[in-house]
């Protein structure tokens, strides 16, 4: 029953374009009710320490104020860790917001206000006087490295650092060539367009509908009622549409709690939206600090890999993330030690964000091959060629497939890279110094066990479904192209359902798997109905598929047809009046291949060119250029595909030259929160973005051969160009962002 | 936000009477930075006087002297596409196009401009304590986190910066700022418009609380042919100025007639250092000579914690802007390559 495929691999828009450009997509903080109140959250002023004394009164007597709820008046929940564990967290034990006088974080909730309208809660907030008693808090990762410790407990799937390899300091201390820096990279928090807010809504018979801003809907429904001890069939969770994320969306945040917590006090609907400024209370890219060691032969072979990684956490959980394995995997070398610790600092737990690890280890990795490069003499391009490994050697296995050294030559030639003089400062143009910078980007391609939901209905329409959400991905997009081509529908006759916790299951939206799994899961449900389908078309009277074998017919343009003679048919329509069917609904589960997973590691892989003109005075830096090629198995949409690496590069470009959450450590705060001080890059920072998709074959991956796209265009941007700065200027700058202080070239007293 | 009253005044004098009856009271114009720190909680007033309806202050006028005038109203984009200022006053209209985003400076008005005030990360958080904000708290800026603060005229109090681009183009030109209050109108030149912090951070100019901006004044000599606004921020665009440098040039055959050079991004307020300008006349256009004015625009600059590299850039900037000007080739606002 094989299949040609229309709509597989060709660039179509998005489908929830339309909505979403007309506003008919709404968010959480959209939807409304007659009876909605409003909540405003009012945020700990000190990182440390405990609430002595709320004083509510002057708040409680503005007119339309309903509560104010705080840890000294909030409704009991759940007492044991656990239930306020969701699919992602880190070991440790999660936060719970009022749950009780002490404050563990800057911005940390202490009150919740919850008013007739948004303005009266807002206002009211402003009443509060709150006095605390405040203790000495750390927040400065710098001062705390040497705590580091490495996580006793791990956090479900990240792998640790691969056991060390041969000797690797002895590798180093006998290395001709030798690179030993530190490398530095800022916080920096997710800032999705869209703030983060929970509508939860009262429905009057014990059941709450709960609109929230999440990238899994089902985290949200076990987290709701784990802590309130509600019965899943009482909670309902929506997220169609979601504003950005980034990762900050993979964990319930506290709005939520704290919106169902006043909803079910309250036995109203009931709102909370964060403001800009709170969205620098939630997680965050941690802080690291890295060192990367290499020794190599004199031709810049590697002879020993050191990295060492020392990232920031809370204190009453080990978030981690993949830092330093990175290292040993995109390159051959018999002689690796890779360390990861963690240091507490007095902030929230930081989170996953975009390729979350990759983009901070891949940065000091990809950094110092080229300072390797140069101290060898050899062209920063040709020693990753040189160095190139065919297997996984953290592992031992192969991979499913690994088109890298294509990236490597395509993404040359496309840039140019031939025409590039090697040393620095040797490409000028006026008062600019030109650079050219390159570096490799890898990412896991994941696959997770997704169960979807197909629905074919008389008159020939198709809804597919499961619980999964589209963050701005493309998601409700692929699911479409998939399930058409699947059952040889047009597109406009297929619906895609996702974000609805009563969808089948899927997991969080992260990790560049949904494409893999959510895909795969469709796809599945889809071929079960068509099963079923072309029994009832064989079956049905006269059919023209009477002896047809599956292997015989194909599903195109709403009919099945015999291969063998396409005027031979019979309608979709027809099939299921024939069999007396209404509807025809399938579900089915797509799960990874263990077997596979135990002989194969799979990722994607990508190498980006970056040219980068800086003012010789002034250190202003311009990106002018930026080739991305990437190797990630079949691209389902070629459109939706290069704008998930446009976004990537674009993530990238920040973290390298404007984004950073400034920290006062005397305060324990974070002081640029607001999106006028916090440089997100703006349209002029940005160039044109050459994305090139370089053919992949991979049939273990998974099912549909696709790998995944969300991640792999921010990982190694950073990196190429810090390198093309160098190349432009002979600075070396190894902490980010690299803003212009960094880059005037007499360095004046100031900042480091 | 606090609850406020709102008022409509019809015409000036209703206005000044509004706002001379309650200490507590502001007026809006465009409202782009005054709700901002209202819903921060920063600006509590009691009573709104939009003056967004008043009358007579919405045009640009020629003067008597040659100069023109503008309204307090006229909203910054218009300002900066009047074709009379970009011809006469390409170094305001360049300076105007160098901030903001084009919808804020659709909105936002000349006198608000004006009274914008710093862009000071405690400033605007009611969680952290700021002299400005409530004198005798204490200013966490001065050992914090300071990348964007001043080098410049700084008091013990207080390091913030003034952090409008139109007001650097302003002192460069020498305009005058016309104001209406109980007793009358006066005039305030722009050099005495904006002040130091020194005891007194929480008072950013010394227009009074009953005295409203009717207008702006610009001389006749607009230094067209040989100025420039260089900013220079954290990104390319839509950011605050870390340094910007307004620079007016009369040439006199190949050597520097008249100079006129200002900062933004140093201090409280626009800097401007005449005797720096001063060494400039009759020098010719060299980077020897630019150097010189430099020092001279800096001496006493100082370092804090993160800003130090505001002093070597400014220099660098305002040798990069004497040349711009000098050689009659400003820097452009849209293409983003320094000149
Ligand atoms: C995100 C962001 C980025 C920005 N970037 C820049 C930038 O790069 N460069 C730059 O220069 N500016 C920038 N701005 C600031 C912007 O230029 C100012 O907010 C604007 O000029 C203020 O004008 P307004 O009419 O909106 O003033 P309002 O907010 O209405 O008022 C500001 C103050 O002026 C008072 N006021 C207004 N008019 C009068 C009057 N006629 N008489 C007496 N008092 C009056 C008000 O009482 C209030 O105290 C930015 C602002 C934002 C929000
Ligand atoms: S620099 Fe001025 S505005 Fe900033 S915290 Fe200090 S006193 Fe307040």
């Amino acid at each position: 029953m094989a299949n040609g495929e229309t709509y597989f691999g060709t660039a179509r828009g998005r489908v929830d374009g339309p909505a979403k450009v007309t506003g008919s997509a709404r968010y959480a903080a959209e939807f409304a009710a007659a009876d909605l109140a409003h909540g405003h959250v009012v945020s700990a002023a000190i990182a440390k320490g405990r609430i002595a004394a709320i004083e509510t009164a002057a708040a409680e007597a503005v007119h339309g104020v309903l509560r104010i709820f705080t840890h000294a008046n909030r409704p009991g929940t759940a007492w044991r860790d656990a239930r306020y564990r969701d699919e992602v967290a880190p070991p440790g034990s999660p936060f719970r917001p009022l749950h009780d006088a002490k404050i563990v974080f800057s911005g940390q909730p202490i009150a919740l206000v919850v008013a007739e309208d948004d303005a009266t809660a807002r206002y009211a907030a402003s009443l509060l006087r709150v006095r605390y008693a405040a203790e000495p808090h750390a927040t400065d990762l710098e001062r705390q490295r040497g705590q580091a410790y490495v996580p006793r407990r791990k956090r479900t799937g990240i792998a640790p650092p691969p056991k060390p390899r041969g000797d690797a300091q002895k590798a180093f201390d006998a290395a001709p060539v030798r690179i030993d820096h530190e490398y530095r990279v800022a916080v920096e928090h997710h800032n999705p367009m869209e703030p983060h807010a929970s509508t939860v809504i009262w429905e009057g018979d014990g059941r709450i509908t709960v609109h929230d801003k999440i990238q899994g809907v089902q985290n949200s429904l076990g987290y709701i009622t784990g802590v309130f001890g509600l019965s899943q069939k009482n909670v309902r969770v929506l997220s169609p549409f979601v504003g950005g994320a980034f990762g900050s969306g993979l964990r319930p945040q506290y709005q939520l709690f704290l919106a169902v917590m006043a909803a079910l006090d309250l036995k109203r609907s009931v709102r909370v939206e964060l403001t800009r400024d709170q969205m620098f209370t939630l997680g965050y890219r941690p802080a690291t600090i890295q060192r990367v060691a290499l020794g190599a032969a004199p031709d810049g072979t590697l002879q020993a890999i050191l990295h060492d990684a020392i990232a920031g956490t809370s204190t009453f959980e080990d978030y981690q993330e993949v830092v330093v394995n990175w290292s040993s995997l995109l390159y051959h070398c018999d002689n690796v030690a890779l360390t990861y610790r963690l240091a507490q600092i007095d902030t929230y737990t930081p989170a996953d964000m975009r390729a979350p690890g990759a983009t901070l280890g891949v940065f000091a990795l990809e950094s110092a091959i080229d300072e390797l490069a140069y101290a060898a003499g050899v062209d920063p391009l040709e020693i990753r060629r040189r160095n190139y490994t065919r297997t996984d050697e953290n592992e031992g296995k192969d991979f499913t497939s690994k088109e890298l050294m294509e990236c490597y030559r395509l993404g040359a030639e496309r840039f140019g890279w031939s025409r590039r003089s090697a040393a620095p400062r040797s490409m000028r143009e006026g008062r600019e110094l030109v650079g050219w910078g390159v570096a490799s980007g890898a990412w896991e391609a994941m696959m997770m066990k997704t169960s979807a939901r197909a629905a074919l209905t008389a008159d020939g329409r198709l809804e597919v479904a499961t619980a999964t959400a589209d963050i701005g991905t493309g998601t409700y997009t692929i699911l479409t192209q998939i399930a058409a081509d699947a059952l040889g529908l047009p597109m406009e006759s297929v619906t895609a359902r996702i974000g609805d916790s009563a969808l089948p299951h899927s997991p969080v939206e992260g990790g560049s798997w949904t494409a893999a799994s959510a895909g795969s899961a469709v796809q599945a449900a889809c071929r079960a109905v068509r099963e079923k389908l072309f029994s009832a078309a064989r079956a049905a009277e006269n059919s023209p598929l009477a002896n047809a074998d599956p292997s015989h017919v194909r599903f195109v343009n709403g009919r099945i047809v015999l291969a063998a003679d396409p005027a031979r048919f019979i309608t979709v329509a027809d099939a299921m009046r024939a069999a007396g069917l209404e509807r025809l609904e399938e579900e089915a589960t797509a799960s990874p291949d263990s077997a596979t997973q135990k002989r194969y590691s799979a990722y994607t892989h990508s190498a980006i060119f970056a040219e980068v003109r800086v003012d010789a005075q002034l250190g202003v830096v311009r990106v002018t250029r930026i080739v991305n090629a990437v190797a990630a198995g079949r691209i389902i949409n070629p459109r939706t595909a290069r704008s998930q690496i446009i976004g990537g590069v674009v993530f990238g470009l920040g973290m390298a030259l404007t984004e950073e959450s400034l920290p006062d450590h005397a305060l324990g705060r974070f002081m640029n929160h607001n999106l006028g001080e916090y440089h997100i890059p703006v349209n002029a920072d940005v160039p044109a973005i050459d994305v090139i998709f370089v053919d992949e074959h991979d049939d273990k991956a998974s099912p549909l051969g696709v790998k995944g796209l969300g991640e792999i265009g921010i990982v190694g941007s950073a990196a190429a160009i810090a390198n093309a700065v160098y190349h432009a200027t002979g600075t070396r700058v190894r902490s980010l962002p690299m803003t212009l202080d960094k880059l005037l070239p007499e360095k004046p007293a100031g900042r480091a | 936000m606090n609850r406020f009253a709102y008022l409509r005044p019809t015409d000036i004098a209703e206005a000044v009477r509004a706002i001379a009856a309650d200490p507590s009271a502001r007026f809006i114009a465009g409202g782009t930075n005054l709700l901002d720190l209202m819903k921060y909680e920063v600006e509590r007033p009691t009573r709104l006087i939009d003056i967004t309806r008043l009358p007579g202050l919405d045009a640009v006028e020629e003067t008597a002297s040659g100069g023109l005038r503008i309204g307090a109203l006229v909203p910054n984009a218009d300002l900066a596409h009047d074709p009379r200022i970009a011809a006469r006053y390409p170094l305001l209209a360049s300076a105007i196009l160098a901030g903001a985003s084009p919808q804020l400076r659709n909105a936002a008005s000349t006198g608000g401009n004006l009274l914008q005030r710093t862009r000071c990360y405690y400033f605007y958080d009611v969680g952290t304590p700021c002299n400005k904000r409530a004198p005798g708290a204490g200013c966490p800026a001065i050992d914090g986190v300071n990348r964007i603060h001043a080098i410049l005229g700084t008091s013990t109090h207080c390091i913030a910066t003034h952090p409008s681009d139109m007001c650097v183009a302003l002192a460069a030109l020498e305009a005058k700022v016309h104001v209406a209050g109980p007793n009358g109108e006066r005039t305030i030149a722009i050099g005495d418009f904006h002040r130091l912090p020194e005891d007194r951070p929480d008072i950013d100019t010394t227009l009074a609380h009953d005295e409203i901006i009717v207008a702006v004044e610009l001389p006749a000599e607009g230094f067209a042919g040989h100025c420039t606004y260089l900013k220079l921020r954290d990104r390319l665009s839509y950011a605050f100025a870390l340094v910007s440098v307004a620079v007016g040039l009369a040439m006199d055959g190949d050597a520097i007639g008249r100079a006129r050079i200002a900062l933004g991004g140093v201090a409280h307020k626009p800097w401007r250092v005449p005797e720096a300008e001063a060494l400039l006349q009759g020098r010719p256009p060299t980077e020897e000579s630019y150097a010189a004015a430099a020092d001279r625009l800096l001496a006493g600059a100082r370092a804090y914690r993160d800003n130090g590299f505001k002093i070597e850039l400014a220099r660098r900037a305002i040798t990069r802007g004497l040349a711009q000007a000098a050689s009659g080739t400003p820097q452009s606002q849209t293409d983003k390559r320094i000149r």
